[in-house]
């Protein structure tokens, strides 16, 4: 087995100083929102650990997620490709095809066996023998659990690969099936939203490449630091849902000044994502900023939830806090009204971190 | 054995087998066998779509207007458009007429995915098929700087340094042993061309390209809130205006317009600085490899689209064409109607479905599916196991459409012939222009490189529409309109019992179609006939190959078992699988029939 160049070999490689190189691991940290405290951490982390190599494959999709992945702004995308990972097979963008792209595929998982992270972006369809999917002249779903065995690590980009998306709405015509119900065996991180924000994106490859570990997940596997929180409560229109003044028509009044859009069926609060705090595409926007509801497009199922214009809930009242619990109590599959969102919250987390407590250790603080 | 299609095309299977599959860098999956000669020339050639998602199974029973939310999934590379022509289809079936503003808006956001499209399918799609990047490390940088501004004087990014910097960031990467995404590249194959300067350069612009293209989608994520899969609306765009007034925060005000306004002229500055030289550039140096036409020269089909004024889709008022070429003759472009039952037919006899009766042909307001995967005799291998296609069975996920019973190539060369032969001014201007640069007659545009060559014009073309729609909208605005919606038959109720509509665009691809029918407020049947569904498909009843199998015959390749010919060609189409294999039955429960073991 070849020497496998580290982080910091890499940077000085491309003629980074030492200095440029410690002041990029104290960006890397302020960007992370940690102390400087972290940043010894942090350059310890990149001068000994090698490129970690990715195998990114796809299933039923439509490649939002690798379209996403692309737009990432910090980092860059060319800097992940070619100086973070090593993105060893990725059909969107690889030079070979054919045999040589299944050949190269081999080679790694050969070569890094249990120390590769597995992308899936899409998902398996089991019906007709897996054959809705064929990649290579067999399913799909062969190819996914062959390279998941040595993988070290599972993400699964996007609505897709996290709870089926659309191919899995109903009548789900092929029995299109989340990576998680197919591969039980390895730890699973959920990066859901179709697509996921980019730097939601490169943000978990990176924190697995700072930190050696996977980031904490809540219940549903999705990294807390991302998913901890309902749209809703950092939507910047969230003042005009407490102040009861709605959007009333596509376009009118209070559409052209901002209003809330709960009333044309915006999911912001049943849906958990950082759309309203990190936005879309460098922070440009996201959907409620740009005048349309959230679809609510990182929630299990979230296409058989009726329209997506139809309100969250029939609620007689709007614009009291207490109303706002009441759905957030509803998108927690909690039961009981009146208790504050927070403590819910509080509950839920504390739910998390003792599920996380209690799994086994390869699943949280597997070093990858 | 040889057999002549009746569109011209002499299939002979007697030769080495060669299979590539996945073909990669295209959106979806996708499988492709050619059988060559002695001489290694292409002698037959069979493309397979190997994946099918059933979207439109999925929409039925559902609110019209959820559906552009539903297709736009269909594919997250030409993100936007099958929500358009889908807000299109529902609009026309229930007679919704959008704002002026609304137009404006669709059309830049339409553009612009033409021009993002078009520039990350060059550079991160096709480039690789011409442009070889380890080469690029024998580059001397002051020979590239200088290549870099004879091609293109105003490119500011053309020092000795900084291509030097970027070569010595190759050189490094190469020598990690880690080549990632270049892995297993075909590298040193003679079918790559271009000196190590040119290659460099290009290697370059893969890098700016990559860079570049997230800033251009911007503009979606202004009027519709992020990119990919922006948000739509029937009855006009969800983004309000408010130039004037308290509140804009959220709603499209001067912050946003000259955000707008920048984006696009980064456009028409990579398009005309690096896109378009690159393309000549590269171009020149593979006059000689003039092979792909396929059935460029003979049969094309584009819908048109970018509508001057709201709600007007007849021809002439479209700045990019609709019409029909058939049997070669460029001198007749023939009108295109989409609600025809006699135009536009779909054929199944090679398609993994069942319509019961062989050699049928059903316009998409009848369409009929039942997944059928079956194999044929002559397939090597098992069901689950595929070495060899036999392509006298069924054989593909995609069905093969076809315009008054011809195999149709769709997509920018498609739309270029078209509009060539009918005299569009913008289109022959810069057909003509390039030609002339190029010194390459008229027939050179049927090719790969032709394909790829119109993309680029394409690009630019739609990078300057987009300032012409962008002026419209402010224009627009400073007369004292900023409706973007139409709301008055926003309610279900005020909907008739049953409807039908069509929906049409052209995406990046090419031609796209949504057929929709409405009843009791429910979508009752949805269809889309998509570009690579033309460009991809099987053969059909009579024998006829689609455009991807036409466009691989007799083209040589240096080595059969490195099929960067076959790429190049497959690639200059810009496939889009998931795309392509959507179909569905007006009675779409007959699928839930698909065995489930």
């Amino acid at each position: 087995m070849s020497h496998i160049e580290t982080f910091y070999d890499v940077m000085r490689r491309q003629g980074i100083t030492r200095r440029s190189f410690m002041k990029y691991c104290t960006l890397t940290a302020s960007a992370l929102g940690l102390g400087p405290a972290f940043v010894p951490k942090i350059a310890h982390a990149m001068e000994t650990k090698p490129r970690t190599p990715v195998i990114w494959i796809n299933g039923l999709e439509c490649t939002c997620c690798s379209e996403s992945f692309i737009r990432g702004a910090h980092p860059l995308a060319k800097d992940v490709v070619l100086s973070m990972i090593s993105l060893d097979y990725q059909h969107v963008l690889m030079a070979a095809a054919g045999h040589a792209a299944e050949a190269a595929l081999e080679e790694s998982i050969e070569k890094y066996k249990g120390n590769y992270i597995l992308a899936v972006e899409g998902n398996p369809p089991l019906n007709e023998d897996g054959m809705f999917c064929i990649s290579a002249g067999k399913p799909f779903v062969e190819k996914l659990r062959h390279v998941a065995k040595d993988a070290k690590a599972v993400i699964s980009w996007g609505a897709c690969a996290s709870y089926g998306c659309v191919q899995a709405a109903a009548p789900n015509p092929t029995q299109a099936t989340p990576v998680h119900k197919v591969i039980t065996d390895k730890p699973i991180i959920k990066v859901p939203g179709c697509p996921p924000i980019a730097e939601v994106m490169t943000s978990v490859i990176t924190y697995m490449l700072t930190f050696d570990r996977l980031p904490e997940l809540d219940r549903q596997g999705r990294p807390a630091m991302f998913y901890g929180q309902r749209i809703h409560d950092k939507c910047y229109r969230r003042a005009h849902f407490d102040a009861g003044q709605f959007v009333e028509a596509w376009d009118d009044d209070n559409a052209r000044k901002g209003y809330c859009l709960y009333k044309m069926g915006c999911k912001g609060p049943t849906t958990y994502n950082a759309c309203s705090t990190i936005g879309f595409n460098e922070g440009v926007s996201f959907p409620i900023q740009s005048g349309h509801g959230c679809i609510g497009c990182s929630e299990d199922g979230f296409w058989d939830q009726g329209s997506f214009y139809d309100r969250v809930t029939n609620l007689a009242q709007f614009g009291v806090e207490r109303n706002a619990d009441q759905i957030g109590m509803a998108a927690a599959g909690a039961v009981g009204g009146g208790v504050a969102i927070h403590a819910a919250v509080s509950a839920l987390k504390a739910a998390q971190n003792k599920a996380q407590a209690n799994r086994p250790a390869d699943a949280q603080k597997e070093e990858v | 054995m040889v057999v002549q299609t009746p569109n011209g095309f002499n299939l002979d299977n007697s030769g080495k087998r060669v299979v590539v599959d996945p073909v990669t860098r295209i959106e979806g999956h996708m499988r492709c066998e050619v059988n060559v000669d002695e001489n290694n020339v292409i002698r037959n050639a069979v493309s397979t779509g190997t994946m099918w998602r059933g979207l439109e199974v999925i929409l039925k029973g559902r609110d019209p207007r959820d559906a552009w939310a539903f297709t736009e999934r269909i594919c997250g590379v030409c993100t936007g458009t099958h929500a358009l022509t889908s807000v299109r289809a529902v609009e026309d079936a229930l007679g919704i007429e959008i704002p002026d503003n609304a137009n404006s808006i669709r059309n830049i956001m339409q553009l612009n995915l033409q021009v993002h499209d078009h520039i990350v399918h060059f550079y991160h799609l096709h480039a690789l098929d011409w442009v070889n990047p380890v080469n690029a490390l024998k580059a001397d940088p002051k020979a590239t700087s200088e290549l870099q501004q004879a091609v293109s004087p105003s490119h500011p990014m053309s020092s000795p340094g900084y291509f030097r910097d970027v070569q010595n960031r190759l050189k490094q990467f190469v020598e990690s042993g880690q080549l990632g995404l270049f892995k297993n590249g075909y590298w040193d194959n003679p079918a790559y061309l271009l000196p190590p300067e040119a290659d460099l350069m290009a290697t370059t612009h893969y890098l700016e390209a990559l860079d570049l293209q997230k800033e251009i989608v911007k503009i979606h994520t202004i009027f519709g809130g992020k990119n990919p899969h922006p948000n739509w609306l029937v009855g006009g765009v969800p983004c309000p205006i408010n130039v004037h007034s308290t509140g804009a925060v959220g709603a499209i005000n001067m912050e946003r317009l000259n955000l707008v306004s920048s984006i696009i002229q980064k456009c028409i500055d990579f398009n005309n600085n690096v896109y378009i030289p690159d393309v000549i550039a590269i171009g020149g140096f593979y006059k000689s490899w003039l092979h792909g036409g396929g059935l460029s020269s003979q049969a094309v089909l584009a819908y048109g689209d970018i509508p001057e004024h709201a709600n007007d889709f007849s021809a002439g008022q479209l700045h990019l064409p609709r019409g029909a070429i058939i049997n070669g003759d460029l001198s007749t472009v023939h009108e295109v109607d989409v609600r025809d039952p006699e135009q536009v037919q779909e054929f199944v006899d090679h398609s993994w479905y069942d319509y019961g009766e062989p050699g049928k042909g059903l316009h998409p307001w009848d369409g009929v599916t039942e997944a059928n995967f079956e194999l044929g005799p002559n397939t090597r291998g098992s069901r689950t196991n595929i070495e060899n296609i036999d392509e006298a069975a069924k054989y593909s996920w995609i069905k093969a459409p076809r315009w008054r019973g011809h195999a149709m190539e769709v997509g920018p060369l498609a739309r270029y012939i078209v509009g060539y032969a009918d005299g569009h001014e913008d289109i022959t201007n810069q057909v003509t222009g390039l030609l002339k640069t190029m010194d390459l007659p008229v027939e050179a545009l049927f090719s790969t490189l032709g394909r790829t060559a119109a993309r680029a014009l394409e690009s630019e073309y739609c990078g300057r529409l987009q300032k012409y729609f962008f002026d419209k909208l402010v224009t627009n605005i400073k007369n004292g309109d900023e409706s973007t919606a139409n709301v008055a038959k926003w309610d279900p109720s005020t909907w008739p019992k049953e409807a039908k509509g069509v929906g049409m665009t052209e995406a990046p691809r090419g031609a796209l179609g949504h057929w929709v029918q409405v009843k009791d407020g429910r979508i009752d049947n949805y269809q889309c006939v998509v570009p690579t569904t033309w460009n991809g498909s099987p053969r059909d009843s009579q024998g006829n190959i689609g455009a991807f199998e036409a466009s691989l015959m007799n083209t040589p390749m240096e080595r059969p078992e490195e099929p960067v010919e076959i790429l190049r060609t497959l690639h200059s189409f810009d496939p889009c699988l998931a795309c392509s294999t959507h179909v569905m039955s007006p009675d779409g429960d007959e699928l839930t029939t698909v065995k489930v073991r």
